[in-house]
């Protein structure tokens, strides 16, 4: 595991955004250390993933600062990529040039350089043989790994998940979890992943926040968030025998 | 009393607002035009989209706009004793007025509508948000070569309108009325001065310009469509872009031919 001991890549210190009368984030404040994976968890509707989008710049915090290692606020776009709940691959564009855009559209590589990157990887991600397809059709987990193919090709440094696991299976949502850690350690980036789903992140991650009340009210190893004595952390932790203790009464 | 005025100054003020955006968004797409990069095919596919998917409804709507022309011209001007002018009626008709107009009107039917339907589904499925989030300026990506391919889909398609009419008035006038075919092109060719074909390519460069870059706009914002999401926003936008294109050719017309003539 690896601690909060470890540089940051990234620091968020009093993020603020409403909407509004309602305050959405009211003070966010995050270390995430470089190659960790961290997750932060919180209910749905609390905030996580405005929370990201503030960090990616999709939109602009009302207070706060985030602060990139070295200054990387300026060349963000390069060194950070953004994994959409939905994807958002071009339904228009194959495979092959879905991955090769971002090169296409921000780097001076010429053509066959491109194509050569694009298909390294998809390789990588084992859509070699989807090359021609369209995301329409490929299904829901070839789609999410197309997607980060699309988010790796640039090589970049940290990584933000929105809720990769959404509207998927247990047996789905630890396929992508083992994705994001098997790829983690093999291309050496950052993740932060943004879910709801406790035992997956609780197993996946190296580090845990909580959001709640537009705060985070916990932030700690994996361990240390199921050990954690806060009413709200403990009813995330507890869930599974919360429901089955209220079925059984 | 209060709120009436309070409804209307709200009312201006977003219409002001609307004005403001959407001059900043074609300003946008205009500016990224020297710095896009991979154009070429993006402009190809709009081209295609605009021109030469629209060149069915605009031949179609083209021939039967010159039939109805030289019918209606012909009676019209026989009861003058001058159905030899009918060449000059159809010809300087379809290229002052119909032609520009109706040409858009159909494009902005065919094209635009699937144009603000496309780009809001991408609003919608987040793949404008994704374009930002790898570097990649959307306006630029998705509007730039459809606002290009435009400026030249239209004049293109303006000219075969044009052409188709005149066929039109010719079967119309000559082959069904009786009308020496002889008289009807040489009048034709007598009235159409470069000045004419000049208002005629101006206007069609104006219209495509404005009703493309509605279109986009109205995709583009289909976010901010209150009161309604998802699918049903796309479809709101879709209607607003059309709605508003075919208004702004009407008046764009008047402006135009104001000015010229």
């Amino acid at each position: 595991m690896i601690g909060a001991s470890i540089p940051p890549i990234l620091e968020v210190s009093g993020l603020r955004k409403h909407f509004g009368d309602h305050v959405v984030l009211a003070s966010v404040d995050l270390v995430v250390p470089r190659r960790s994976i961290v997750s932060v968890l919180g209910r749905s509707g609390t905030g996580k993933s405005v929370f990201l989008k503030c960090l990616a710049g999709l939109l602009t915090p009302d207070a706060g600062d985030v602060r990139f290692e070295d200054g990387l606020q300026d060349g963000l776009h390069r060194r950070c990529s953004y994994l959409f709940q939905g994807n958002a691959l071009f339904d228009s564009l194959t495979a092959l040039e879905n991955v090769a855009l971002p090169l296409e559209q921000t780097t001076s590589l010429g053509r066959l350089s491109i194509a050569q990157a694009a298909r390294d990887a998809l390789k990588s991600l084992g859509l070699e043989k989807f090359a021609d397809h369209f995301p329409a059709q490929m299904s829901g987990g070839m789609q999410k790994r197309l997607a980060l193919a699309r988010a790796l090709v640039t090589r970049p440094e940290l990584v933000l998940f929105d809720e990769p696991t959404a509207g998927l299976d247990p047996p789905a949502r630890n396929a992508v979890f083992e994705m994001i850690v098997h790829y983690r350690q093999r291309f050496d980036f950052t993740a932060l992943v943004v879910t709801h789903d406790v035992p997956e992140a609780l197993a996946a991650s190296d580090r845990v926040a909580l959001l709640e009340e537009g705060r985070i009210r916990f932030e700690g190893t994996p361990a240390e968030f199921a050990a954690a004595d806060d009413c709200i952390v403990r009813s995330f932790s507890d869930n599974i025998v919360t429901l089955r203790t209220s079925l059984e009464n | 009393m209060m709120r009436l005025l309070q409804s209307v100054g709200q009312n201006s003020l977003t219409t002001v607002a609307g004005f403001g955006d959407f001059a900043a968004f074609t300003s946008r797409a205009v500016a990224a035009a020297p710095v896009a990069r991979h154009l070429g095919r993006r402009l190809i596919r709009a081209i295609h989209e605009q021109g030469v998917r629209c060149v069915p409804v605009v031949t179609i709507v083209g021939l039967f706009a010159g039939l109805v022309l030289g019918l209606q011209g012909y009676y019209v001007l026989a009861r003058f004793g001058s159905a030899g002018m009918l060449g000059t009626f159809v010809s300087l008709t379809l290229t002052r007025e119909l032609a520009p107009v109706l040409g858009a009107l159909m494009i902005v039917g065919q094209a635009g509508s699937a144009m603000a339907a496309e780009i809001g589904i991408h609003r919608n499925s987040e793949q404008i948000d994704a374009l930002t989030t790898m570097g990649i300026d959307p306006v630029g990506y998705l509007i730039t070569p459809r606002l290009l391919a435009a400026l030249i889909a239209f004049p293109i398609l303006t000219v075969v309108f044009t052409l188709v009419g005149m066929a039109g008035g010719y079967i119309s006038g000559s082959v069904l009325l009786g009308l020496d075919s002889g008289v009807y092109w040489s009048a034709v060719h007598s009235a159409v001065r470069l000045a004419d074909v000049r208002e005629c390519l101006s206007k069609a460069l104006a219209f495509g310009a404005i009703t493309i870059a509605i279109c986009c706009h109205s995709g583009f914002t289909t976010h901010r469509r209150t009161g309604v999401s998802g699918s049903r926003a796309v479809s709101v936008s879709t209607t607003r872009g059309v709605v508003l294109a075919s208004i702004a050719t009407l008046a764009t017309d008047y402006l135009i031919t104001s000015f010229l003539v």
